[in-house]
Formats: C-alpha cells, structure tokens, sequence
C-alpha cells in the first residue's frame, strides 16, 4: 500500500505542473525534493510503524497531508498562501511527533512542539497582517515595491522581522529552537527524520521565497537579524551537540547548526552576488536532505537492535555490522563535510558565497562557520570513534538484520551522497534557477 | 602511444579505487583472495604507473604531460584536471611503489584486530588519494584528494592502533582538518580574486591572473601556509606528527613518512609558490627560520626519546625542515634539493618504519631501555637497521645525501632579493643540525642494534628477516642506494620543472 500512496504522490507532482501560484524552475526542483524525501522517509517508516502497536494507515495519511503542504509551499508566491502551506506542513507533525502514545516523552513532544508551533504561527501571521497593512497586498511582487520604496519605517522592519521569526521557528534556528531537542528524541525516529528534513526545507522554502522575492530590496530590515541566528545556530547547535549523549539528540543538536549553515548565505547575499547566495542555500538543503536522512536511516536500523539510540550501545558495531558502520561512517562525514562526500560541496558553495560577498562581516561569518566545521568534527567524529575503535559492549556478535526497505533507503541516500559528492554538477545544476524578479537595494 | 597519454594518469587515480571496490566485495572469509585482489590492484597501478614513466618525455621534463581537462563543476569553474611534470613525477611513482610494498608487508603482519579486508580496502582508497592529489592541476580537484587521504588514515590509526590510538588519531584529524578549512578558504580567494575567475593551477601561475596587492597575496599565502605546514608538519604544528607516528600500525607509519607528509611539501612547491610568488618572497625568511627551528627541536627531541617509533617520527620533524629550507631559499639548487629530499626521506624514512615495525613485532616492544645486541641475534635485521641509519644521516653515496647537502648549500645564496646574512646563519645552525642527526641516530643504533643481548631476551628465539620483508625491503634499499650513487635521475627530471618555477619566482622579485 505504501509504495503506491507514495507513486500517487509521485503521479501529483506532474498534475501540479499546470497547476495554481507559479510553478517555475525552483518550484519543480523543491517539488521533487519533497517527494523523494518523503519516499525515503516513508521506506525508512514501514517497519518502525509495522513492528510498533501504531495505527498505520493514519500515520501515512498524515505524512502525505504535510507532504502536501510543501508541494503549495514551493509553488506559493503570496503571504496567503504560504501561510495556509506552512500550516498543511506542521499540523500532520504536531499529531505525528506523538504517535508513540504511550510513552510519556513522545507526548511531550507533541506538546511542546505544538504550542511554540503555535505560538510562532501567531507571531508570523501578526507580522504578516502588517506587511499587508503597509503594504496593501499579500502578493510578494507588491510587497517588493512596497519594500523598494526606501523608508519603510521600524514598524515595517518589525513586521518583516516578525514574520521571518515565524520561519526561524520552523527551521529551528538560534533561538528559536528550543523545542528542537526535545521533539527530536521523543517523536518515532522516522518522524524526527521528517521533521528534520522535510519539514525544515519547507520552512527554508518559504524564507527564501520571501526573503528573495519579496523583502529582498530593503535588506537593512533583515540582514543583521540573519547574521546573528545564522552565527548563533552554528555555534550553539554545534557547542551543545559536543555534549550529547543520545545520537539521535546529537542530529537534533546538528541539524540546528546545519540550519545555521543555511542561513549564511542570506546573512551575505546583499553584499555579493545574489545568485551564488541564493543557489547556495538551495544547494545546501539539497545535500542536507540526502545525507540527514541516510544518517537517520542508519541510526533507526541500528536502534532495532540496541533498542535505544545511546552512544554508548553503539560500541564496537564495526565489528558485528560493518556495512551499517560503514554506511552511518559516511553519512556522519558527509554532515561534517569531509570529500568526496556531498557535504563537501554544501560547505563549499556556501564558503564561496561568503568570499563572494568579501565584506569584514561575511569574512567573520566565513570564519565562524570554519571553526564550527572543525567542531563539528567532534561529535560526528565521536560516534564513528564508539563504532570502530571500541569493543562490542554485550558480546553480541550477530550482524543487525536490516529490513529490505530500510536497505533500500539507505542504498538511495548513500548513492545520492556519493554521486552528488564526486559530481556536484548534479545539484550545482539549480545555477540555472536565477533569483526571482526583484534585486537588492542599497 | 597517444592513446596511453589520454587515459593513463586517471587509470592511475582510480585503479585502486577499483580494487578497494573489489577487496570489499569479497566475502571476509576469503582471506587469501582479498590479500591477492588487494595486491594484484596495486601491483597493476605501478604497472601503469612504469608505463607512464617509459611515456614520460624526460627532455620536456617542465611541461606539462599527459594533461587531461574535462569539465567537472561548470558552475564553478573546477575542471577535472589532471597533468605530470617532473615535480609530480617522482612522488606520483614514489606513491605507486610504496602501497604494493606495504601490502606484501603485511601480507603476515596484519595488527590486530586483524580484519585484512578493512585494512588493504582504506590502504588502496589512500593511493588513489595521494596519486590524485600529486597528478592534480585543479584547485578543487586537489582539495577534494588532499581530503580523500584523511578519512583511510583516520581509521588506519584508530582502529589498528596502539594503546593511545583514539587521541592520536582524533589528533591526526582535527590538526588537518583545521589547516584544510584555511587552505580551502585560500583557493576560493584566488578564485574571487583572479581574473577571469578559475582554479586553474596553470593559468593562475601566469603572471596577470592574480593581480593582488602584497598584502592580499600574503594574507592568502597564509592560509595555504596554515593548510600545508600543517601537513608537513613545520614546527610549531607538528605536535600530531608524533602521536600519530607511535600510534599508528606499522604499515600506517611507513605511508605517513613516505607519502603523506610529502603532500604538505608539494603543496608548497606546486601551489603556494608558484601561485603567490611575490607572497612567497615576503615568507620565505619565516619559513626558513621554522624549518631550522625544526631541524634543530626535531633533533634534541630525538635524543630525549626513549621510544624507537617516536624517535624516528622526531627525526621526520628535522628532515622536513631540511625539505622546507630548501625550499625557502626559493633557488633552483634548494628547490631541486627539496624535492630529493621528499623522495629520499620517503624511502629511507619508510624503511626505519619498517624496521621498528619488524623489531616491535619480534619484541613486543620498542622501549630502547630493553633492546640491545639486535646485530647478535638478528643479525640481518641489525645491519639493515645500521644500513639505513647511515642513509638517513646523510651518507654520502645514500640517498639522503643528496636531499641535505644541497638544501644547506643553497641556503648559502639563496634567491635574489632575500637576505643572505639571514639565509647563511640558517645554513649554519641546519648544519648543526646534520651533527646532531649523526648523534641521535647513532645513538639510537648503539642502542637497539650493538652491545649484549639482555638477559629478558637471552633465552627468545628472534626470527631474522623473513621472505615477507625481503619482498617488502629490497626494493626500497636498492632505490636508496641507487639514488644515492645516481642522484642525476632524479635531479635530472625535476630540474626542468623547478627551472620554471624559479623563473616565475625571479619574475616577481623584482
């Protein structure tokens, strides 16, 4: 049943060509994204749900209702709309994030990710009803007038600030990231996964769709704002991450600092060529979706066995199941960028966009994100430490069985970060996708 | 033979890839297969390798040869690059022999926790990374292999490691991951800055590429500086040398010394100095007075060690800094003499690795304290163990002569517009440094090789050198030998290449 549902979606994104709200270049790639993300996702959910006490047919139900949401999202050029998008994409996870329901930490989850999901909502949706009263359109195009028309005032540069704020919630940026951690480990893995991918290329979607098409010619308004969450996600997320105890609260931690990554180059697009900054967030979050995901692939098939994702229960798994440690080894590396993983590249274009702006304040932000890469290195480098160089801790040599469509998944995703990372061009094709209409102002 | 030119030097790059490919398709059971898979590959990539040093034009030593350039990532500029000249030569085909004499190395040898295939698929992964970083003309492209070696030794120190194995190897990594960030930064400013925009090895080094103020050029020289002096290791960043040299397997040891270390150095001489030569010339004091810094630290800490492998890792501290001196003198003579001195310490190096490797194996333990009299029990171990301490002195007729000597001469004139009262007073205090590398490893000699069996050991069958290490061995000691009676085989292939350089160095010192 699961592959079907997922071929119709498949089938959807062809009827949506001709469909409502633009469908441009960036609509197609991101539409794309979504879906085999959520292919992958929903390969990496079979067996987690099937094995569990879970209602499955709701759970995938929900699943593609958000699924949807992103599809709007992409094509969506109009505060409205990207509203009701961002909505479709986080109502089905607040449910999701508590599937688990009789465990008290997978409720907590759900709780906390609702209300700051719902808070944020409301602060996004105040913001957005004064750029509206401002600017007396929801279409972006307008808006971008309004925004190019010099002085917008505080209260316009409040309203464009609250509604970015709705979005860094979303993304998990500093400091809006507190629900992160927890919703992370206490939701079913494979929603963590989702919410870490899907759901946080959709929050990226609408801000660069916002921020490129409709505030992009004030960016006194904004610049500064993503400079310090941009600085602040890397190191905070990176910092905590060395901490950690659990892996899968460490991807959490990581996946706030890879946000922080993302963010750089709206922090410099002002100042350097709009297109490499614009090309290199969608780069990124290309590249982040396939090897976050791999990573998660990995940790769920290790955790049928260990039954907890502690580092700890990861001893020595080099020697029981090589092709898994492998396969996490790499994924892990990828995340901290090493070649010729595709992590590299994302690293890459991001470190050009930052020398492409060459400004003192891109240069600082250049060297915050070199000093996180090395950081970062710890902790993705620790877990590989614990597989490889010690002892299995119970003595238990049976390699990990590995459910066929987990496996699959994991062959995809690991394709994807080797083929990505040794021919970039692949992704580096979206340099054909120019920003939208509208350039920088002063 | 146009045929050959086109696909040799990327059959060369992938070849072991392949072969790392097929040893982890092999079932673990299968041991002999994959010891001969592994082997096999690596002997048909110095196969490959003598065909391209019989295609090598040797009288257009300073073109480049063999070139390949097929677009990679046209959205940046970064091309699939490849090219040899006489520079990249001798340390490409250094590379292919050293990894099938590893691999007959270890063909008994294996360290615990055994597992072969792991082993001989990351040992097969690093040459594809070293070949592909000597053979690459691309920015990018290097970068992308310079990385490549990284993760294979990581594993290699950490998992077949000794006691101390995660620091070290968590040290390994982060030092160089550290410097890489730097260096990578550094590439991408001569991107932005030249014009047009490339990562064009060859074209940045024409002059007008790069039309950069001295201080841009040598802020962006710095981070190479960081990223290569790192690698090398220069004084003061070689404190992971140590640790990862004592930590790491035999066969680790021996590909870090030879080839490894060597990446640093040719970085230096095929991408810094060429690349920012005005840069280089403001340097270049700076970089001598850390290399004879080295030359001297390496020494005295050698004679403090009580460790064989840590000692020897020390002494490749101080024979770098002979290769980074003369390459400061920014001169033909130093600038050839450097690059003899990557292959020669590659060689001599490797073999003392070997050798204290082989020596741990039969005593189960390196500590100098409890060896002695190797010559009396082992006799042919022993003398080879002299063998090479003689060449790693700088005996005249071994090959390690000819990396030192005129590394020192050089630095007696060294190029047009540095100080030679600076360069002089360097040639004094690395000539001291000669001394006291006589001092330690005689000393080390006196104490592993010469004197009385202690009474621990009296009773111990110790095991000469076996078919093994004779296969592993031979070649690395006639290749010592032969080098150092006819140094002109080397010198005479890079010297058209290091000609080139010089001349654009000269260029820009006005």
């Amino acid at each position: 049943m699961v592959p079907i549902l997922t071929l119709a979606a498949d089938g959807t994104d062809r009827v949506m060509l001709g469909g409502a709200y633009v469908v441009d270049d960036f609509a197609l790639v991101f539409k794309g994204f979504f879906l085999l993300a959520s292919y992958v996702t929903i390969l990496m959910s079979m067996d987690y749900i099937a094995d569990g006490d879970y209602k499955e047919a709701e759970f995938y139900f929900l699943m593609l209702i958000s699924v949807v949401g992103m599809m709007v999202m992409s094509s969506s050029r109009e505060l409205i709309t990207i509203f009701v998008a961002l909505e479709t994409i986080s109502i089905p996870t607040y449910l999701l994030a508590g599937w688990r329901k009789h465990d008290e930490r997978s409720s907590e989850a759900s709780v906390k990710y609702f209300l700051y999901g719902a808070l944020s909502s409301a602060v996004m949706l105040y913001g957005m009803s004064f750029v509206y009263g401002l600017s007396g359109s929801t279409l972006l195009a307008d808006i971008s007038v309004w925004a190019g028309n010099g002085d917008i005032g505080v209260i316009g540069t409040l309203a464009i600030l609250l509604t970015l704020v709705g979005f860094a919630f979303k993304i998990s940026a500093v400091p809006f990231h507190f629900w992160a951690p927890d919703t992370y480990e206490g939701a079913p893995t494979p929603v963590t996964a989702f919410l870490s991918v899907s759901s946080k290329a959709g929050g990226f979607v609408g801000m660069i769709v916002l921020v490129y098409a409709a505030f992009a010619p004030d960016p006194a308004a904004w610049q500064t704002f993503m400079w310090v969450i941009a600085a602040a996600s890397m190191t905070v997320g990176n910092v905590v991450a060395l901490r950690q105890k659990n892996v899968v609260r460490m991807l959490a931690y990581s996946s706030i600092a890879q946000a922080g990554y993302m963010l750089v180059p709206f922090a410099v697009a002002p100042d350097g060529d709009t297109a490499v900054a614009f090309q290199a967030t969608i780069v990124y979050i290309l590249i982040y979706g396939i090897m976050n995901l791999g990573a998660f692939a990995c940790v769920i098939a290790i955790a049928r066995r260990t039954r907890s994702a502690n580092i700890e229960s990861f001893s020595g798994l080099f020697y029981t199941s090589p092709t898994l440690t492998v396969a996490l080894t790499a994924f892990l590396f990828s995340l901290a960028g090493i070649p010729v993983l595709a992590g590299w590249y994302g690293k890459f274009v991001v470190f050009a966009s930052v020398l492409d702006a060459g400004n003192t304040w891109a240069i600082v932000l250049g060297v915050v994100v070199a000093v996180n890469s090395v950081i970062a290195f710890f902790y993705y480098g620790n877990v590989c430490r614990v597989m490889w160089f010690h002892k299995p801790v119970d003595g238990d040599a049976h390699p990990i069985r590995v459910p066929a469509a987990l496996r699959l998944g994991i062959a995809l995703t690991m394709i994807g970060t080797l083929v990505v990372g040794a021919f970039p061009q692949l992704v580096a094709h979206v340099s054909d996708l120019a920003p939208f209409a509208p350039t920088f102002g002063g | 033979m146009n045929g050959f030119e086109d696909w040799a030097l990327t059959l060369l790059v992938f070849l072991p890839l392949v072969g790392a490919a097929v040893v982890v398709a092999i079932p673990r059971s299968e041991e002999g297969l994959i010891k001969i898979a592994a082997l096999g590959f690596s002997v048909a990539t110095l196969a490959v390798a003598i065909g391209v040093i019989a295609d090598f034009d040797f009288d257009k030593g300073g073109d480049i040869q063999m070139e390949v350039n097929k677009t990679w990532i046209s959205v940046i500029n970064a091309n699939y690059h490849l090219g040899i000249d006489g520079i990249s030569l001798p340390l490409l085909v250094l590379s292919a022999i050293i990894i099938p004499l590893c691999i007959i190395y270890s063909w008994n040898h294996f360290p615990a926790p055994h597992n072969p295939k792991a082993f001989l698929a990351l040992m097969l992964i690093l040459e594809t990374g070293m070949i592909g970083t000597f053979a690459a003309l691309d920015l990018v492209l290097f970068f992308v292999f310079f990385e490549v070696v990284l993760l294979p030794m990581f594993f290699m120190i950490g998992v077949w490691g000794g006691p101390d194995r995660e620091y070290a190897s968590i040290k390994f990594f982060l030092f160089t991951m550290f410097g890489s960030a730097l260096m990578l930064i550094s590439f991408l400013a001569v991107y932005f800055l030249s014009d047009p925009h490339t990562f064009n090895m060859l074209e940045l080094q024409q002059s007008g590429a790069l039309d950069i103020s001295r201080a841009t050029a040598n802020l962006v020289f710095a981070g190479m500086f960081m990223g290569f002096a790192i690698k090398v290791p220069m004084f003061p960043f070689h404190t992971w040398l140590p640790d990862a040299h004592t930590q790491a397997p035999t066969q680790g040891s021996v590909i870090l010394a030879a080839v490894l270390l060597k990446l640093g150095t040719y970085g230096f001489v095929r991408i810094a100095i060429p690349i920012l030569p005005g840069a280089a010339h403001d340097w270049a004091p700076w970089i001598g007075l850390l290399a004879v810094i080295g030359i001297i630290y390496g020494a005295l800490n050698c004679l403090a060690q009580t460790d064989m492998k840590r000692l020897i890792a020390f002494s490749s501290v101080a024979h770098m800094g002979f290769v980074m001196l003369g390459i400061a003198t920014l001169t033909d003579i130093g600038i050839n003499a450097a690059i003899f001195g990557m292959v020669a310490h590659g060689l001599i190096t490797g073999m003392l690795f070997f050798i204290a490797g082989s020596v741990k194996e039969r005593y189960h333990t390196l500590e100098m304290k409890r060896l002695g009299g190797l010559i009396l029990q082992a006799p042919r171990l022993g003398w080879l163990l002299g063998f090479t301490c003689m060449a790693s002195l700088g005996l005249p007729g071994l090959a390690g002569f000819w990396g030192e000597f005129p590394a020192i001469l050089a630095a007696y004139s060294p190029a047009a517009g540095l100080s030679t009262e600076v360069f002089r007073s360097f040639m004094v205090v690395a000539a001291i440094g000669t001394v006291l590398a006589a001092a330690y490893l005689l000393w080390m000699l006196q104490r592993v090789g010469m004197g009385h069996i202690p009474d621990e050991w009296k009773d111990h069958r110790i095991a000469d050198v076996q078919t093994s290490e004779w296969l592993a061995w031979v070649p690395l000691l006639v290749m010592i030998v032969v080098l150092g009676v006819v140094p002109a085989i080397l010198m005479g292939t890079t010297d058209d290449a290091v000609q080139g350089i010089v001349k654009v160095i000269a260029a820009a010192g006005k």
